[in-house]
């Protein structure tokens, strides 16, 4: 509340500076307004609007003293106005929609454990199922290698715009993503992801983890080296552990797909051991142990509420898994996750209304796919709330954006209107 | 009427139900969607034996005296949801010994205590057409189930007045049927392989007419054949998966050319050719997946093909095709469908009577009307609306799901211990690849 009166003070006193400016450079100003704007920094505000100017918010407030300070402007107009959604975890960009090989870069099956592959090197910008997220009002993923190998890469975070990498990534290496349980596990008749030619290992979860470890600890090793070590006697550059190196160092966290509950565990226990900055991903039983989770403060990215659960690892699944982990203090976020078959990707916005149906609350989902999502990410300086100074990422609806007859009816990325029809 | 309601005990809904086949069962002040007819704001539901033996408005409705009243005020009935398409309880069709295979059934393969039967009730589903995989060019017999809480197969199925289980005929075409031999290679040696065992059926036909009342002249009993044949009568439908405008075409060409009854089932190009499905008269029973691609002949799959349909005047049903979308979130399919333009009323008749008519059980299932079967669902809410709860499922009067029962709810949420015996299917996903 406090945050939100200061904020739109100084939109207020901002104001007088922008309109004198408008004039000059309409076309990168705009207003846009809602019935009710979803701040996400506060409580929401009846017939609110927001005042963008390059690429940015300048204004957040009632409509009226917004307006007032803002004539000749284009007005985007809708029934409910939030910040850009976050997805927070997809493989969207390396995952081509026609499913066929050469579109198909979430997976390299040649080794168990490759950080040192860079989601920033396999994202087509120009992906169709990219556009087709952002028309549903998602301005920001958080994507990258998929499950499916002990460690399969550095996932990176990008607006759902541009035409190159380079436009579309805000940060190019953001966590590590790993596998643990069930989906690293290869050999004796399990084929979780397929294509892994005749490699035996890992056969067990235990030895996935044996393996993890001896990565992990030939890092330290290398870390050591790095600094100790005199100048001639330097060890050779290694992509691979100084990628672990950042691991260890807590500079990128280690994001674990896992699902069950002993599995879950068994991550937090490695996470202890080696002092990693832990996100866990999935986690389709993660109700079963809130309080080791709780205890551990490690952020959950909820799977899929829509993701087939009739078999394995995620047979426990549960559409309560969000609300269940928000009750017990636990920081969530949405994704819409990898699918390997029909739909190609899945809509972060629809994965959310089942979890607002189920518990949490209109303000808490709407948070687990905005600012919380951003916070867990790292990147709420920038975007995830309706803020003074953030970027002007916002997503228009005609209705409850977790409606599935509501639709999305226009989309603004970094002050740029991207989508304007009713999807 | 009012004084009725005044004095009467109003009983929580758990404690109604599966007692009530012999005391007729009222349903009172729900808003009723009987599908073919007008929403009714403040109605009321008799059902009585496994019937429906009155609906309406409260005015206009007499509830026998000796019926048991259930206060639904401020709930909302429509039928149980019947599914043309879904993969529930494990059923197997044919083997890879060869792409078509209509001696295989299904019913000889369905686990019928798979949880996904039991989520299917959880979503209000309660008729279902089971089929086999979309693998071969036709993978064998369908089978229509109620989802009563039967125990074996044989409690599940539909018969016909005569006994005889009901079902339809799966057939495929387009990219998930072709493979190594036996199995074609190319789209047109899948028509070729139809065609040649359609010719087959017809010869076959013709010697058992010959044979006359000779019994010595008939041919040898050939099962194929026989399934073939009920295709030809008529008396089976058939279902045939279909995705690619030109895949869809030769779906129809094929139907007319033997005359056997089809209707088209996931037809995801089918925006790109309504007018010429309508012109056929041929029904749609279509999908909703989150978006286009995950196959190559879904990559134009869009959420407007119902719309588009309807207004092309076509028969169309929305299906599960479970484990592709759950069951539990049927729903979900028709109300992405009006987000693209369907009314709301096909939409909701696309999720009941659209699809009993394309199992020929309309005169059974698929509404709310008199004499029809019992099957109805109490809900929360708007049907469309994503917050909209599934409180009770009723399949021929008996209650099958009910929400407020913490086993059942289990089953509609998910959680610990929730998929017992489930196995989904994916009929064309191997070793990380999309057939």
């Amino acid at each position: 509340m406090m945050n939100r009166r200061r904020a739109t003070m100084t939109c207020a006193m901002a104001l007088l500076i922008v309109c004198a400016a408008a004039r000059t450079s309409p076309a990168q100003t705009l207003v846009v307004r809602g019935e009710t704007v979803h701040t996400m920094a506060g409580p929401s505000i009846k017939d609110g609007a927001v005042l963008v100017r390059d690429g940015k918010i300048e204004a957040v407030g009632k409509a009226d003293e917004i307006l007032a300070h803002a004539e000749g402007l284009k007005v985007l107009r809708a029934k409910v106005v939030t910040p850009g959604l976050i997805d927070a975890h997809a493989t969207v960009g390396l995952t081509g929609y026609l499913n066929q090989a050469q579109d198909q870069d979430q997976l390299e099956h040649s080794g168990a454990i490759q950080p040192e592959l860079r989601a920033i090197d396999a994202y087509n910008p120009g992906e169709r199922l990219i556009e087709w997220v952002r028309s549903y009002g998602i301005t920001t993923v958080h994507t990258g290698h998929a499950p499916g190998e002990i460690i399969s890469g550095q996932t990176m975070i990008a607006k759902t715009v541009g035409r190159t990498v380079d436009e579309a990534v805000i940060v190019p290496a953001a966590m590590v993503a790993a596998t643990l349980g069930d989906g690293a596990v290869k050999g004796r008749g399990r084929n979780a992801s397929g294509g892994q030619g005749d490699r035996k290992s890992p056969g067990t979860r235990s030895k996935a983890v044996a393996m993890l470890r001896g990565e992990l600890i030939k890092a330290k090793d290398y870390l050591h080296k790095l600094e100790e070590a005199k100048e001639d006697k330097k060890p050779d550059r290694n992509l691979r552990l100084e990628v672990l190196g950042r691991v260890l160092k807590g500079e990128l966290p280690l994001l674990v797909t896992v699902h069950r509950s002993y599995d879950i565990i068994t991550t937090l226990r490695l996470a202890r051991e080696f002092g990693i900055r832990l996100v866990l991903d999935g986690a389709a039983e993660a109700y079963l142990v809130t309080d080791e989770i709780k205890a551990a403060d490690v952020p959950v990215i909820v799977h899929p509420m829509m993701m087939r659960s009739g078999r394995g690892q995620t047979e426990n699944a549960s559409m309560e898994t969000a609300a269940k982990l928000r009750a017990a203090g636990i920081s969530i976020a949405m994704q819409s996750g990898y699918e390997s078959y029909v739909p190609k990707v899945r809509v972060v916005l629809f994965e959310t209304a089942i979890a607002a149906a189920n518990g949490l609350s209109f303000d808490e989902a709407l948070a687990s796919v905005t600012i919380d999502a951003a916070k867990i990410l790292g990147i709420d300086q920038r975007v995830g709330s309706l803020e003074v100074g953030k970027d002007a990422d916002l997503a228009l609806y005609d209705g409850d954006p977790f409606e599935y007859t509501s639709h999305c009816v226009g989309v603004v990325i970094d002050g740029k209107v991207v989508s304007d029809e009713a999807r | 009427m009012k004084r009725f309601a005044a004095t009467t005990i109003i009983l929580l809904i758990s404690a109604s139900g599966a007692t009530g086949q012999e005391t007729p069962q009222a349903y009172v002040g729900a808003e009723i969607i009987p599908i073919t007819g007008p929403v009714i704001s403040d109605g009321v539901l008799v059902v009585h034996q496994g019937k429906i033996v009155a609906v309406g408005s409260a005015e206009a409705t007499t509830v026998p005296a000796d019926a048991e009243r259930v206060d639904v005020a401020g709930k909302v009935i429509m039928p149980g949801l019947v599914d043309t398409h879904s993969h529930v309880g494990s059923g197997w069709g044919g083997d890879s010994s060869a792409p078509i295979q209509p001696d295989c059934r299904v019913l000889d393969s369905i686990n019928v205590r798979d949880a996904g039967l039991q989520k299917a009730q959880a979503g209000g589903l309660t008729t279902l057409n089971v089929m086999p995989g979309s693998g071969h060019l036709l993978s064998g017999q369908t089978i229509y189930i109620k989802l009563r809480d039967g125990k074996t197969i044989d409690g599940l199925a539909i018969q016909d007045d005569d006994g005889n289980v009901l079902g339809g005929m799966k057939m495929a075409n387009g990219t998930n049927s072709q493979r190594d031999p036996p199995f074609p290679g190319t789209r047109a040696k899948s028509a070729a392989l139809v065609r040649e065992q359609f010719v087959k059926a017809l010869d076959y036909r013709r010697k058992i007419k010959q044979a006359g009342d000779d019994p010595t002249k008939l041919p040898d009993r050939d099962l194929a054949m026989e399934g073939l044949l009920e295709v030809l009568d008529g008396k089976r439908i058939v279902h045939f998966h279909t995705h690619r405008q030109d895949d869809i075409l030769t779906a129809i060409r094929l139907s007319k050319e033997f005359g056997f009854r089809v209707v088209l089932h996931h037809v995801s190009e089918g925006w790109k050719v309504a007018d010429e499905i309508a012109e056929a008269g041929v029904p749609c029973s279509i999908i909703i997946v989150d978006s286009p691609g995950g196959k190559i002949e879904a990559k134009d799959l869009l959420f407007k093909t119902g719309a588009i349909l309807e207004k092309a005047g076509v028969l169309t049903a929305y299906h599960t095709d479970d484990g592709i979308t759950d069951s539990r979130l049927f729903f979900r399919s028709a109300a992405l469908g009006v987000r693209a333009g369907m009314s709301r009323e096909k939409a909701l008749h696309a999720l009941t009577l659209a699809g009993a008519k394309m199992l020929d059980l309309q005169d059974r299932i698929g509404s709310l009307e008199t004499g029809k079967d019992a099957d109805f669902i109490i809900l929360s809410g708007d049907p469309l609306s994503a917050y909209t709860k599934v409180l009770q499922t009723y399949v021929e009067g008996e209650k099958v799901f009910d929400r407020s029962d913490p086993k059942d709810r289990l089953l509609a949420v998910g959680g610990y211990g929730a998929s017992e015996d489930q196995q989904t299917h994916m009929c064309c996903y191997e070793n990380g690849e999309a057939r």
